[in-house]
């Protein structure tokens, strides 16, 4: 062929031309701006717009923090620093630096002991990562998570030693009784049987008694002052005698049907365990914990919760709230989904009077509602209503969203679980929760950081976590008035930080978890 | 078994033993059900007789008689009539109102926030893209309440008081000569309506009703006889002719129908510049803005021309323009020491309006974000490929699939709006939780009862929005087969 064609024609190109660069305008940054930033009008006009919005925002915020001032006593004392640099515009930064004890551990936490609640924090980076990165950090590890919470309560609360440790030994006695009971012959677990269900009959028939009491001593205090509180009255009288005919003895059937249970299904074991924990919990702890500290005396400072503030707080809050509204969000879900009409209407009117009411109201609760519900002289401190109150809050968000997870779930997973003998819990345990749990982790997340963002929330009432130390003590100390800027961006930081991480955690595990096709 | 078959209707079998209330999943349910029955009234007893011990310790009762007691406190945000004079529950009703007012004026505004962020964070401009994302991250992960400290702090501090528009070397100015920004917030002039007001408010109202009528007989016409009948132009007239026409003829003839002359004639105007030129000149972004020069400019050419003589014309007529008798306005004033007059926009209301408006603007530009990524791409190739235009692939495939995954949560969004705003207590803006919740509380000392109600209210709105959803997704679910 070729040589046909060189007699005929004038030049055959016979190497390949090499390749030339591209024009300038389609190849390198110009190429990129072209398809990035000017690809049309209406985005060359956006482009602009945008560049000078953040021309804008730098140069009105670059200034302020290039001449920050981070060392004066105060407000007039940074003004004068600034006036005196000739700066017109300018940070006061030196309030984080005063005031930064007060930022973090609130203005009563003694001084002396802020290494405790510093330790606390960094330890539960480490009880944290076996949870988080379970893939790359051995399991053993998980036992100091496990561990971690009563470190974590004594580093913060201080006094005794052996009282955390206490109960995390009738914690583990608990569970060597479970196993114990388990393992059991079957003629002892019947004699256990007898006695679970002799003592539960009697326990029904109690409280069944003491509830009926107590409505009939409501029904009493009502009152007849009109038809409604008549009406009241009445009821509250039915539901009580209702209770005396009818429900004691069928509380004592109850206790009688567990006796008669001989085989000893798991509810004996989980009942005596139970039954367990709460005779070492009330009877033995507090007295074994005093003797011990009577002979070896390992303690700290005790801090009362009251004392608690600052960043420290928003963070004891948080981390307390959600680890444990996630199992009772569980529960409740589950609750939800049960065929049984009781458990499910409970735990519906639960959720939705929870979801349908702000925070700040469930707060005021705490605050100023809680003490009427408790018996008289009972103390709780406001921590720990306030802790109770967001744990519900969150654990019914929780739930919903661990309802959608559940609900995503094909049916055919239940089937399959049914059809392999398993029982509710082993099918729940080992086969619906697991994958419910993973469809539902960016949900839970998300409810985890927005209840971490609204532990806030508790300045209102009057607790000086960081927002209320900045509104109440700082803006309103005479050095510090009315400072704002420097404080809020403070504030805003250490929260972005932490929601921001935890947001980029969940969407890494969420890649990490995907099982279809990588 | 003969025993059980034999056994009369309604006595129990014999071989039911008690421990099947346990072991025999028939029954176990009923069980655990009794069981939760128990635990659930001896809670609530226990609960009911604290509750009735502590209120007889401490000398109190339950009662809402307070609530037709004088309130004794101001309110510095007054929808309705209300002065310290009145009644607890007038105050709560006054602090509700409060509470929808910011709540509705939030949810419009982060509807606005957040479908704006939310296209713009898929537009293909990197650095509108990154300043979007930007916006979401650092909005959504600060609490909403540093926000509204920080709108607020910045609406008292960085503002001008009333003193700095006074005298002659004022150093702020009002903007407009009407509006007035203050530390002590916002003065606008307020509309005082007129009677006539009402009558072209209804017309504009009845306009609404023709154009969707219009606009569904159109839809009908297309599918039925497959007419294409131009919507566009139709709407724009029917929108602003008939109001225009009541609110100016019958105040001064001549003037109004002139007027309504000259607008039709620049709508037509611009309309036909804009189109003829369109075609005249190729490309896309270069013809569209060629075009747009062109409209504007004829539009002025025109207004130009015809202007003066209406301007000759009227007055020779009839007296003094005619819009004034729609509506006045109240202008603010600088009276003493503060503005007078005018709509008073507080502090507290910017703050808490802004701050949840741009916080949940971020929740939504998410959602929206979401919702456009979840038609796939096939969509708006399969309509391309059907030949729709973009505007009507936009229309008529693209949105409604979208907004089917972006109302929803939009509207649980619309829910957290109105439930963050009983933040409203920490910056002083009276809304329900400020009266009832707050001073109400502090001042009756019922703290039951107040708090009840108050959790009443916001468990009601937020029944009735979840039902209104609920309504809707039923309505706009896909209707499979």
């Amino acid at each position: 062929m070729s040589d046909a064609h060189a007699h005929s024609v004038a030049f055959v190109r016979e190497t390949e031309i090499p390749p030339s660069p591209p024009p300038a305008s389609q190849a390198g940054a110009i190429k990129w701006m072209r398809d990035n930033l000017f690809s049309g009008l209406f985005n060359s006009i956006l482009t602009l717009l945008a560049i000078y919005f953040i021309y804008k925002l730098v140069a009105g915020a670059f200034p302020w923090f290039w001449n920050g001032v981070w060392d004066a006593e105060s407000i007039r004392d940074c003004r004068d620093i600034l006036a005196e640099r000739g700066a017109e515009t300018g940070a006061c930064f030196a309030v984080l630096v005063d005031r930064w004890d007060h930022l973090m551990f609130g203005f009563k936490y003694p001084q002396t002991e802020y290494w405790r609640p510093t330790l606390a924090f960094v330890l539960l980076l480490f009880a944290a990562a076996p949870a988080l990165f379970y893939k790359y950090v051995p399991r053993k590890f998980l036992l100091f998570t496990a561990l971690y919470p009563f470190i974590a309560f004594w580093l913060i609360w201080g006094g005794s030693l052996w009282l955390p440790l206490a109960i995390l030994v009738a914690i583990i006695a608990t569970g060597f009784v479970f196993r114990m009971v388990e393992g059991l012959d079957v003629n002892i677990r019947s004699i256990l049987a007898a006695i679970v269900g002799l003592v539960a009959g009697i326990g029904l028939a109690y409280l069944l008694y003491q509830g009926a009491k107590e409505l009939w001593f409501i029904s009493n205090s009502v009152g007849s002052g009109s038809i409604l509180t008549m009406l009241a009255s009445f009821l509250f009288k039915a539901a009580s005698v209702f209770m005396f005919v009818f429900f004691i003895p069928m509380g004592i059937f109850v206790g009688y049907a567990i006796y008669n249970d001989a085989e000893g299904g798991g509810l004996v074991t989980v009942v005596t365990a139970l039954f367990a924990l709460y005779l070492f919990v009330a009877y033995l702890v507090d007295p074994v914990a005093g003797a011990i500290n009577a002979i070896i005396p390992i303690e700290l400072q005790a801090v009362p919760s009251r004392d608690m503030g600052g960043y420290m707080l928003n963070m004891i809050l948080g981390v307390v709230c959600v680890s444990l509204s996630l199992p009772l969000g569980i529960v409740l879900a589950l609750g939800r989904q049960s065929n049984m009409p009781l458990i499910k209407g409970v735990c519906v009117v639960f959720i939705e009077f929870i979801r349908g009411v702000p925070l700040i109201t469930l707060l005021f609760v705490a605050n100023v509602m809680l003490a009427y519900f408790m018996p008289p002289e009972t103390n709780f401190d406001l921590i720990l209503r306030v802790i109770i109150m967001i744990t519900m809050f969150s654990s019914a968000y929780i739930a919903e969203v661990i309802r959608g997870g559940l609900a995503a779930l094909p049916k055919g997973q239940y089937e399959a679980a049914d059809s392999l003998g398993l029982n509710y819990t082993q099918a729940t345990r080992l086969i619906i929760l697991p994958q419910a749990l993973k469809i539902s982790i960016p949900g839970i997340v998300n409810i985890a950081v927005g209840l971490f963002k609204d532990t806030t929330l508790v300045s209102v009432i009057s607790m000086f976590d960081i927002v209320g130390m900045i509104r109440g003590p700082i803006q309103q100390s005479t050095d510090w008035i009315s400072i704002y800027w420097e404080v809020y961006l403070f504030a805003s930081m250490v929260f972005f930080v932490v929601c921001y991480s935890i947001s980029q955690y969940s969407q890494w595990l969420e890649r990490q978890l995907r099982t279809d096709h990588h | 078994m003969t025993t059980m078959t034999d056994s009369p209707v309604g006595t129990p079998p014999e071989s039911f033993r008690l421990s099947m209330l346990l072991n025999d999943t028939r029954y176990r349910s009923l069980t655990f059900q009794f069981i939760a029955l128990v635990a659930i009234i001896a809670f609530m007893a226990f609960v009911g007789g604290n509750l009735v011990r502590n209120l007889a310790e401490a000398g109190l009762n339950i009662s809402y008689a307070f609530l037709g007691e004088p309130a004794g406190y101001d309110i510095n945000q007054r929808p309705i009539e209300y002065d310290s004079q009145s009644s607890h529950g007038r105050a709560a009703i006054v602090g509700l109102l409060n509470t929808l007012i910011v709540a509705f004026l939030a949810c419009i505004t982060a509807t606005v926030f957040g479908v704006v962020a939310g296209v713009l964070r898929l537009s293909n401009n990197w650095i509108v893209r990154k300043l979007m994302s930007f916006y979401v991250e650092i909005f959504r992960n600060v609490p909403v309440l540093i926000w509204i400290l920080i709108i607020f702090s910045i609406m008292i501090n960085a503002m001008p008081g009333p003193r700095a528009f006074r005298g002659e070397n004022a150093t702020s100015s009002m903007l407009f000569d009407s509006f007035a920004f203050t530390n002590r917030g916002v003065f606008a002039p307020s509309p005082v309506f007129n009677t006539a007001f009402w009558v072209v408010a209804a017309t504009f109202l009845l306009s609404l009703v023709a154009i969707y009528l219009f606009r569904a007989n159109a839809t009908k016409k297309l599918y039925s006889e497959g007419k294409l009948i131009p919507t566009f132009w139709p709407t724009l007239a029917l929108l602003f002719l008939p109001t225009m026409a009541v609110m100016l003829i019958p105040a001064n003839p001549l003037m109004g129908i002139l007027f309504i002359a000259v607008c039709v004639l620049f709508v037509v105007g611009v309309y036909l510049a804009f189109t003829k030129i369109r075609e005249l000149v190729p490309g896309d972004n270069l013809g569209g803005l060629v075009a747009l020069i062109a409209a504007a400019g004829m539009g002025y050419i025109i207004t130009s021309l015809i202007a003066p003589i209406i301007m000759a014309i009227g007055p020779a007529l009839g007296a003094g323009p005619a819009v004034e008798s729609i509506m006045t306005w109240n202008m603010p004033e600088l009276k003493g020491f503060n503005f007078k007059g005018g709509l008073q926009i507080r502090g507290s209301l910017i703050a808490l309006w802004f701050a949840l408006a741009i916080y949940t603007g971020a929740f939504i530009a998410e959602n929206v974000r979401a919702g456009i990524l979840a038609i796939s791409k096939g969509q708006t190739e399969a309509a391309g490929a059907l030949g729709l235009r973009p505007n009507r692939i936009m229309n008529l495939v693209i949105l409604p699939q979208a907004l089917r995954v972006i109302i929803p949560p939009l509207i649980s969004q619309y829910l957290n709006i109105t439930k963050n705003s009983s933040l409203a207590i920490a910056v002083g803006y009276m809304d329900v939780t400020g009266t009832l919740g707050g001073i109400t509380l502090l001042q009756t000392g019922r703290a039951i009862e107040t708090i009840l109600l108050l959790m009443l209210f916001y468990l009601t709105i937020s029944l009735l929005i979840s039902f209104f959803m609920n309504i809707f997704n039923n309505r706009m679910k896909l209707q499979e087969r």
